[in-house]
């Protein structure tokens, strides 16, 4: 606020236009005030694009003002950066996050609140055990607005700017899988979470630093087939598929994968349809597969498409004896928007609510973050992070190769049970089909976890 | 039947999107690049107010429209006016009314990530109707009806009020509005105050049936502008016409052909307009 006034008085200050930048930054400085650490970062990156865009838009004739507004604005933000920073050397950990752009929604319920969570439980444990003394972690986070150029450069940044000692693992499989050779550059070990490909043993190879934890393409798919196979084998489902999926990379690739899939365990497509990204009105999907007359009906869908589908299915009593849809079938905002009528929903994921490890987990999150977490990746995300603990106290010292190595040699105890990397960097055990059973996402098909309840047909919507 | 049902339904929609900024930019020739998240935070306040305290999103409409209105009056006001006043001509005021507004498009995402950075999705009004021989959502006809009402009500405004009257004027022509003693500046305001207003009742209503985040206005303000540049800048009815072709044609091509190509058609007709009446369908061809 302070420099607002200055200029609001300065008499040759005729660019108005100026006025609402200032404001803005005001504002990101009052919000800032607000934020927690590791937002913080992320407001100065904006800081700097609006100070650029002032620059830019303004034809300054007093040069000596851009200076003084320049210095004035360094100042304030280098202020904000000294009394952010934490006690004693900590460990960095770097993470880039889409706080803003299309997968903002999906990384602020599967990865942001873990963060938060792990950061507060091994700081009030007194840190890290490295070198024969504890320290602290601290996060800086960067926004790419889910842009691979933007995450590549604040990866870089990351690296050569901030020297953070450790990253994280980006959201969605495309960031994985784009920004994997500058996360192999700087050798970082990348625990890759929020990614399913089939391409892992290739990419592994070429990339020895990262790691794979939440199964692949086929893995998936293979759950849904022996998922509706079950329910078959019950004698309580026919074998009509109708398949749909969102025209994107995750949704095409997956669609690809589970058409041969479905013939060979001998059911038949009988409605195979994709619609773009953001498609505002589901309704002539919903309505061309229900008129198919289809026994099953799966979605490789994306969040708000997901939301989409079922409120349609709801709406045309869409009656099928399996429904599944793919990405944020396990948020609990699916459970919490729908209540009781998603009773018997399949969808991506699942997880066994029942180990103590797991309920230790859920509750902690709830209670430092105050959010429900996700019935999938969450917690695989929460064990990246304690894997990336155990082995950076395993080493003993702050040496990404060493730590790499270990990673790779090593079993480590974590919430979703025991993981174990093979020759391939894989940790080939995952749940990946979960099923709602009275407002838990319980997993009903799983690769090498072996605790999967077997799953029920779905009876109406209501 | 059901395709034109649905493209009804869909076009109601659009046509609600796009209004607000019609008037925005037709009148007030502000190109409102923040028109997308004004959209999100009328749905960011429904679905805030209905999830903490269970209030129909009906009922924050209102509220919504008239914190829509005063919000927007004052930003015209404090932010738009020293530029439209200072502009040598349309072109200069448009860059910087871009540039204006898309600065504000940034500090609206970050407001909006601070409240609520995951999903805003809520159940309202999720039954089924059945109209005409074909199902349709009770909270996709509630906004349909709504869009009704308020296209309606901007027509009648428009066109049978002496302040209507004032406001095409400017739409008109700001120069020649100001020589026949309208308050141009006034007129503008007003008009900037109504599109936002109307931007916002919207975003409560889309968000019955949508489920949006905080980044997701850029693809509303685009969708808008499209319709708005289809329809002819400065027409409202244009804008709810050009809505209503793009919802049918969507809705059409989703059932008869694919739903992989409703963003295709869209664009193609958006193309077309383009190519044979680029001043859009009831838009006046510049001097």
């Amino acid at each position: 606020m302070i420099f607002v006034s200055i200029f609001s008085r300065s008499p040759s200050f005729r660019s108005t236009q100026l006025c609402i930048h200032i404001f803005e930054i005001a504002a990101f400085f009052w919000l800032i005030k607000d934020f927690s650490c590791q937002y913080r970062i992320i407001m100065d990156t904006k800081l700097e694009i609006m100070i650029e865009m002032l620059i830019s838009l303004t034809n300054w004739e007093d040069q000596m003002k851009r200076r003084n507004f320049l210095a004035l604005a360094g100042l304030l933000t280098a202020g904000l950066l000294s009394t952010s920073a934490l006690a004693a050397d900590p460990i960095k950990f770097g993470v880039v996050s889409h706080l803003t752009g299309p997968l903002a929604g999906g990384e602020a319920v599967t990865h942001i609140p873990n963060i938060e969570l792990w950061v507060q439980q091994v700081n009030e444990r007194g840190g890290l055990s490295v070198g024969g003394e504890k320290r602290p972690v601290e996060i800086v986070t960067y926004d790419d607005k889910t842009n691979p150029a933007e995450h590549i450069k604040a990866v870089q940044r990351l690296a050569i700017q901030d020297k953070v000692d450790f990253m994280l693992s980006p959201y969605g499989t495309g960031f994985n899988l784009a920004a994997a050779p500058i996360y192999a550059k700087y050798n970082y070990p990348l625990i890759a979470v929020s990614s399913i490909t089939d391409e892992i043993e290739e990419l592994t190879e070429r990339f020895p630093n990262m790691f794979f934890t939440l199964g692949s393409t086929s893995g998936f798919v293979d759950g849904v087939v022996s998922t509706l196979t079950k329910l078959r084998e019950q004698g309580v489902l026919g074998n009509k598929v109708a398949m749909v999926n969102v025209a994107d990379a995750f949704g095409i690739e997956l669609a690809d994968t589970a058409r041969p899939k479905f013939v060979e365990a001998g059911f038949e497509i009988v409605y195979d349809k994709s619609y773009p990204l953001g498609t505002p009105d589901l309704s002539p999907v919903v309505k061309g597969a229900k008129a198919a007359s289809p026994d099953a009906f799966v979605a490789w869908s994306y969040p708000p498409d997901t939301f989409a589908l079922a409120e349609q299915a709801i709406i045309e009593d869409l009656d099928v004896g399996a429904y599944y849809s793919a990405v944020a079938t396990a948020f609990p905002a699916f459970s919490k928007k729908f209540g009781g009528k998603i009773e018997g929903v399949l969808g991506a994921g699942g997880i066994n609510p029942d180990t103590p490890a797991m309920q230790e987990y859920r509750n902690a999150h709830e209670e430092v973050t105050g959010k429900i977490p996700d019935y999938w990746a969450s917690a695989t995300y929460y064990a990246q992070l304690q894997i990336l603990e155990q082995a950076i106290e395993g080493v003993g010292e702050i040496d990404q190769a060493a730590v790499i190595d270990y990673i790779k040699a090593n079993e480590f105890d974590t919430v979703i049970g025991p993981v174990k990397f093979d020759q391939h960097n894989n940790s080939d055990r995952y749940w990946s089909v979960g099923q709602w059973r009275d407002g838990q996402f319980r997993a009903v098909a799983d690769t090498g976890m072996g605790d999967s309840a077997d799953p029920v047909a779905k009876k109406g919507w209501n | 039947m059901d395709i034109v049902i649905s493209g009804l339904l869909l076009g109601g929609s659009y046509a609600l999107i796009a209004m607000g900024l019609n008037l925005q930019y037709g009148v007030a020739r502000i190109m409102n690049l923040a028109n997308g998240e004004l959209l999100v935070l009328g749905a960011l306040a429904a679905f805030w107010v209905f999830t903490t305290t269970g209030m129909s999103p009906l009922v924050t409409l209102f509220a919504v429209a008239i914190v829509g209105f005063a919000g927007s009056w004052a930003v015209y006001r404090i932010f738009l006016a020293p530029l439209v006043r200072r502009s040598a001509n349309q072109g200069q005021l448009e860059v910087d009314s871009i540039l204006a507004t898309f600065g504000m498009s940034f500090f609206l995402v970050g407001v909006m990530v601070s409240i609520h950075s995951e999903y805003f999705t809520y159940s309202f009004l999720a039954s089924p109707v059945a109209l005409l021989g074909t199902t349709v959502a009770l909270n996709r006809l509630v906004a349909f009806c709504f869009a009704v009402l308020i296209g309606g009500g901007l027509y009648l405004w428009l066109n049978r009020t002496r302040a209507g009257l004032a406001v095409r004027a400017v739409a008109v022509s700001p120069e020649a509005a100001g020589l026949v003693g309208i308050n141009v500046d006034r007129v503008s305001a007003l008009a900037f105050a109504v599109g936002g207003m109307v931007t916002g009742v919207a975003g409560v209503l889309v968000s019955t049936f949508i489920t949006l985040d905080a980044s997701v206005g850029v693809i509303f303000t685009m969708k808008a502008l499209i319709i708005v540049i289809m329809g002819g800048v400065g027409d409202i009815r244009g804008s709810i016409i050009a809505a209503l072709i793009l919802g049918m044609v969507e809705s059409a091509v989703a059932t008869l052909i694919d739903p992989g190509l409703t963003l295709a058609s869209a664009y193609m007709i958006f193309l077309l307009i383009l190519l044979f009446r680029p001043q859009g369908l009831f838009g006046r061809r510049a001097a």
